[in-house]
């Protein structure tokens, strides 16, 4: 046992010091003092390695996967080589981007998308997380050794509708971050085949979306853009990518012949259908890192 | 050579060792102190009575250390875009930074590297080996700051009697390093990263608080209570990673041992006191010293050392100049 001497021991060995020899007789009390001072860095060391592992507590639970932002990679590559230092937070024009908290165990501080409060509009037109982030843990193109999964992989780049005109109107995206899925088509209006008038979210709604009939640039609170439509289609309207949803004839519970909303394989699970959703929860929403299938 | 090495012996856990061989100008030197017992107790009197105590190094230290953590801060809130990112990994001007230990856990536990990560990490090395390796804690992390507050509190408890100081083997540091680094290559998480309160205030400061900074606090009223500067001392890992890099500083703290009258002064104020070991009478071989790899650089010593015997200087320039 190794020791650090004080400049002045406290209580300071009263033990009689014996002749000296090569190698100094260490004395009772010493000894003692190192027995503990071992044990006791040893009960640190297992405390906080203890504590460190509590990170699986949340990986074993039945924790719902959590949407990331686009280009992440697959779930537990994504985690090991996020640095967690937020730029890609930094970059979000709507600020759809969040921070996981401690109770995420391993994923503290790695971003993820809470689509029904902030779904990524694509307002940046580029995907400028992916840009941003230093480790690769977003990424336009996946390394080599990577395998990508079935139905992960976008048909065909997606096209932005905001960018249609443009030269170059696509998005620079390989990968969806997940799919939408009509989970309550009781609750959907369409189907029932409402309108609606007001506010998508209600007025205290603070999330924000780009409405290409407002400015291409620049998000609006929802809030501040009421609808008055004799069917609802939010969903189908606000989707900023091309042909990634559309309404469809169906025959509705009550026989009569309505529409509902289909999602289409361009979807790339950006969460805005969510977020605009009406119904109360949702009655479309994302499936976080899901593929498509057909 | 062989100070080198035990210094960074003792950088890793191991205790200061006396030397065997103590130079002939220091024997000199000694001598000619103590010679002459009366007059070497009147200027030690002279020079506690001229010292002003000084806080010098403390004040810019904190000043650095607010401003860079004030400037990520701003540069989101404000949208100034300077340093963006945080404390693990960000961006100056364009430039990557990526915290060197934050890359290492991310690379064990990946075991991918892309270009980026590797530039990142390089400009943060060389920056950090020009500086001087674990000046980062003293002159940059929050923690650090926090920390050196509550050790004032947990100092003033130690006085009333009020709790005692738990001192651990400072090896455990080296444990927890080979330990967390172990982790992240067979877990494939940053495990690390769910403790380190580094970058939790990093992003608490820049990103809002959340229930993460409960854990920092836990570790300060551990430290109030039972321990002085246990994550620091004991367990932080970033600190190791920056004193091994710091070795090849050629920023230090040399000791000269000609002004210095061995009353330990600098040894209660120090973080990392082993490093001042040197400064004990008999212990310095040669007559200046550059302190170990473990110091961080941060001034306390030069502030409180009523002889000027502690200094910053930077290695072979001093004698140029």
């Amino acid at each position: 046992m190794t020791e650090r001497t004080p400049p002045n021991p406290p209580g300071d060995q009263t033990a009689p010091r014996k002749p000296a020899s090569k190698k100094p007789a260490v004395s009772l009390e010493k000894a003692q003092k190192a027995r503990r001072k071992f044990l006791q860095s040893l009960g640190l060391t297992v405390g906080v390695v203890g504590l460190s592992l509590l990170g699986y507590a949340p990986l074993s639970g039945a924790r719902p996967t959590r949407l990331r932002p686009p280009g992440a990679l697959d779930e537990a590559d994504f985690l090991s080589s996020c640095i967690k230092c937020g730029q890609c937070v930094q970059v979000c024009p709507v600020q759809a981007i969040k921070l996981a908290d401690i109770t995420d165990g391993f994923g503290i501080g790695v971003p993820y998308i809470a689509a029904r409060d902030q779904a990524c509009d694509f307002s940046c037109d580029a995907v400028q997380c992916i840009l941003a982030c230093p480790t690769g843990a977003l990424t336009y193109k996946k390394p080599e050794f990577m395998e990508v999964r079935d139905g992960v992989k976008l048909a065909a780049a997606p096209i932005l509708k905001a960018k249609e005109k443009d030269a170059e109107p696509t998005l620079n995206l390989k990968e969806r971050i997940g799919v939408a899925r009509l989970a309550r088509p009781e609750a959907c209006l369409a189907v029932q085949g409402k309108g609606f008038k007001g506010q998508a979210r209600g007025t205290a709604f603070k999330g924000q979306l780009r409405y290409m009939e407002v400015d291409r640039w620049k998000p609006i609170p929802v809030a501040d853009h009421p609808y008055d439509l004799p069917l609802c289609d939010l969903c189908v309207r606000e989707c900023p990518l091309k042909g990634a949803i559309e309404l469809r004839p169906v025959k509705a519970a009550d026989g009569v012949e309505r529409m509902t909303p289909v999602v289409l394989e361009p979807c790339v699970g950006c969460g805005v259908c969510e977020m605009v959703c009406p119904a109360e929860p949702a009655a479309i929403v994302i499936d976080a890192q899901a593929p498509w299938k057909a | 050579m062989s100070r080198f090495i035990d210094q960074i012996k003792v950088m890793l856990g191991a205790a200061p060792q006396k030397p065997e061989k103590v130079s002939e100008k220091v024997q000199q030197i000694m001598f000619l102190k103590y010679e002459d017992k009366d007059r070497y107790i009147k200027e030690k009197l002279h020079a506690r009575a001229h010292h002003d105590v000084s806080h010098k190094w403390r004040n810019r230290r904190w000043a650095v250390l607010l401003a860079v953590n004030l400037l990520f801060v701003f540069s989101f809130w404000l949208d100034i875009q300077l340093l963006e990112g945080a404390l693990t990994a960000s961006r100056f001007a364009g430039f990557h930074l990526i915290d060197l230990n934050s890359a290492l856990q991310v690379m064990l536990a990946h075991k991918h590297i892309i270009v980026n990560l590797f530039i990142g990490t390089f400009t943060v090395f060389l920056l950090w080996v020009l500086l001087g390796g674990r000046s980062f804690c003293s002159w940059v992390c929050p923690y650090h700051l926090l920390a050196e507050l509550t050790e004032k509190l947990h100092l003033k408890l130690v006085e009333k009697k009020l709790v005692t100081d738990h001192e651990f083997h400072r090896g455990t540091r080296t444990v927890f390093w080979v330990l967390f680094g172990l982790m992240a290559v067979l877990t494939g998480y940053t495990v690390f990263e769910t403790l380190s309160p580094t970058g939790i205030l990093s992003r608490a400061l820049i990103y809002g608080p959340g229930l993460a900074l409960g854990w920092v606090f836990l570790l300060l009223l551990f430290e109030i209570f039972w321990s002085r500067r246990a994550w620091c001392r004991y367990i932080c890992p970033i600190g190791l990673t920056y004193g091994a890099v710091g070795t090849l500083s050629p920023l230090q703290i040399t000791y000269h041992v000609e002004h210095c009258f061995h009353e330990g002064d600098c040894r209660k104020v120090c973080l990392v006191p082993h490093v001042l070991e040197v400064t004990i009478k008999g212990r310095a071989d040669e007559e200046q010293i550059g302190l170990g790899p473990d110091c961080t650089r941060c001034g306390l010593c030069v502030d409180t050392c009523p002889t000027g015997a502690l200094r910053f200087e930077v290695k072979g320039l001093s004698k140029l100049l």
